[in-house]
C-alpha cells in the first residue's frame, strides 16, 4: 500500500515538473505569438492567426498523439533516409512538455495580445519621447503593466494546463495519473487511488490559485477599484 | 505521406462510426449537463446556504481535477465497487455501468454541468436590479420573476461563454478513447494508426475532423448570438 502511495507521490513530482516546464515553453511562445500578431506585418499576423486558430480547434489529446507518435516516426524516417541505422525514441517527458507548451502557447498568445492591447498607447509614446528604445520600453514600461492585465487570463490558462498534464499519462509518462491508475489496477481498488490522485490535483490547483491571487493583488497595487 | 489510406472504404466507415460516437457523446452530455447546470445554478444563487455550499463544493472539485481522472473514476472506480457489481446484471440503473458509452456520458455530463452552472450563476447574479424591481412592482412572485425575467436574459448572456464550453466539451470527448472499446474520432484514428503504423495520416485526419466540427459550432453560436443578443449590441446610427 505504502509503495503505491510513494509511486503516486513520485508521479506528482513529475506532474509538477511537466507543468512548470510546459508553462515556460508556453509563455515564450505566447510572447512571440502576441508580438507576431501585433506586429502589423501581414506574414507574421497570418502565421500568428493560423497558429492560434488551428491549435485551439483541435483536442489536446489528438495533438499530443500526433506529435508523440508522428514525431517518433518522422525522426526515425529522416534518420533512415540520411543513411543512419540509429533509431530514436522520443522521451514522453520531452514530448509532453513540448506538446503542452505548444498548445498553451496559443492560449497564452491570445491572453498576452489582449493584455498588450489594454495598455494605453500614450505609455509607450511617452517612453519613446524620453529616448528609450524598443527593448527598454518593453522591459521598463510595457511588460510590468502587461503582467497586471494578463494575470487573470494567465491564471485560467495555468489551471487548464495543470489539468491537461493528466493526458501525458496516455503517451506513457509515469506521472501521478498513470501511477494512480496502475496502483488501482494492481490492488484492485481503483476508487481509492484515483480519488487520492484527484485530491493531489485539487491541492495543486488550489495552491496555484492562492499564489496567483496574491500575485494579482501585488500587481494591482495602485489601481482604482470602482464599486457600482 | 500516404493520405489515400484514409479514403479506403473500411477506414472511412471507421471515421464515420467515430464521428457518430463523438457527436452523440457531445450532444447527449450537453443536454444532460444543461439540465443539471440549470438546477445547480438556481441552487448556487438560491436562498439555502447549505445547498449553496454543497453545489459550490461540487463545482470546485470538478473544476479543480482533470476530466480524464473523472472518466477513470466512473469507468474503473465505480465499475469495480462490489456493491455496484452485485447489481449491474439485474438492477436498473446500475445495468448501465457496464457500458463504456454510459460511463463516458455520465463523466462528461457531470463535468460540463459544473462549468456551465458557474457561468449561469454568474449571469443570474449580474441581472440588473432594476429589471427585478420592475417585475416585483408588477406583482410577480419569486418564481415568476425567475422564470419570466431573470432566466431568459441570464441564459442569453451566458451564450458567449457557453460557446467556449461547447468547443471545450467537443475536445473533451476525445478522452473517451482512453476507455478501451470506445471508438470516437480519436479512437478511430488510433485504430488506423495501430493497423497501418501511419500516425501522421491517422491523427491529422482526426485533427481535421475536429477542426471542422469546432468551426461549425463556433459559426452556429456566432449566428445565435447575433439573433439572441441583438438587444445588447451597440445601436447602429
Amino acid at each position: 500500500m505504502n509503495a503505491y502511495v510513494a509511486a503516486i507521490l513520485q508521479g506528482a513530482v513529475l506532474t509538477v515538473g511537466v507543468s512548470v516546464a510546459a508553462l515556460v515553453v508556453s509563455v515564450v511562445l505566447g510572447l512571440l505569438g502576441a508580438g507576431a500578431k501585433l506586429s502589423g506585418r501581414p506574414v507574421w499576423v497570418g502565421l500568428g492567426t493560423a497558429y492560434t486558430t488551428i491549435i485551439r480547434g483541435i483536442p489536446d489529446l489528438v495533438l499530443m498523439l500526433l506529435i508523440f507518435y508522428g514525431g517518433t516516426i518522422g525522426i526515425n524516417n529522416t534518420l533512415e533516409w540520411m543513411g543512419s541505422e540509429a533509431t530514436v525514441d522520443i522521451n514522453p517527458f520531452v514530448a509532453g512538455v513540448l506538446t503542452l507548451g505548444f498548445i498553451y502557447g496559443a492560449y497564452m498568445t491570445e491572453t498576452f495580445r489582449g493584455a498588450m492591447l489594454s495598455i494605453p498607447k500614450g505609455q509607450a509614446e511617452a517612453a519613446w519621447a524620453f529616448g528609450m528604445g524598443r527593448t527598454q520600453t518593453f522591459i521598463r514600461i510595457t511588460a510590468p503593466q502587461m503582467v497586471r492585465y494578463a494575470l487573470p487570463g494567465f491564471t485560467n490558462n495555468w489551471l487548464v494546463l495543470i489539468k491537461a498534464t493528466a493526458l501525458v499519462s496516455l503517451i506513457g509518462l509515469q506521472e501521478m495519473t498513470y501511477a494512480g491508475k496502475q496502483a488501482g489496477a494492481a490492488t484492485r481498488s481503483p476508487l481509492v487511488f484515483l480519488l487520492f490522485t484527484a485530491s493531489l490535483f485539487l491541492v495543486y490547483t488550489t495552491v496555484s490559485l492562492f499564489v496567483l491571487r496574491k500575485l494579482n493583488a501585488r500587481f494591482s497595487l495602485g489601481t482604482k477599484r470602482i464599486a457600482l | 505521406m500516404n493520405f489515400a489510406i484514409l479514403l479506403e472504404p473500411q477506414n472511412l466507415a471507421l471515421f464515420g462510426t467515430g464521428i457518430a460516437t463523438t457527436l452523440g457523446l457531445l450532444f447527449a452530455s450537453l443536454a444532460v449537463g444543461a439540465v443539471l447546470a440549470l438546477v445547480f445554478a438556481l441552487l448556487l444563487t438560491g436562498p439555502w446556504a447549505t445547498m449553496r455550499w454543497l453545489v459550490g463544493a461540487y463545482t470546485y472539485v470538478i473544476r479543480g481535477t482533470p476530466c480524464l481522472i473523472q472518466v477513470y473514476l466512473i469507468y474503473y472506480g465505480l465499475g469495480q465497487l462490489e456493491w455496484i457489481q452485485a447489481r449491474w446484471d439485474s438492477v436498473w440503473p446500475w445495468t448501465h455501468f457496464k457500458q463504456p458509452f454510459f460511463c463516458a456520458l455520465l463523466a462528461f455530463s457531470l463535468n460540463t454541468a459544473a462549468y456551465t452552472a458557474e457561468m449561469l450563476a454568474g449571469a443570474i447574479r449580474e441581472t440588473g436590479a432594476g429589471e427585478i424591481e420592475a417585475a416585483q412592482a408588477y406583482g410577480m412572485g419569486r418564481f415568476q420573476v425567475m422564470l419570466r425575467i431573470v432566466l431568459p436574459s441570464a441564459m442569453r448572456r451566458t451564450l458567449p461563454a457557453y460557446s467556449n464550453e461547447v468547443v471545450m466539451m467537443l475536445h473533451a470527448t476525445s478522452l473517451a478513447s482512453a476507455v478501451p472499446s470506445m471508438v470516437d474520432v480519436t479512437g478511430a484514428a488510433s485504430r488506423i494508426y495501430a493497423e497501418y503504423y501511419l500516425p501522421f495520416e491517422a491523427y491529422l485526419g482526426a485533427a481535421a475532423i475536429y477542426l471542422v466540427a469546432s468551426f461549425c459550432l463556433i459559426g452556429f453560436f456566432k449566428i445565435s448570438e447575433k439573433r439572441l443578443l441583438a438587444y445588447l449590441a451597440p445601436r447602429a446610427h
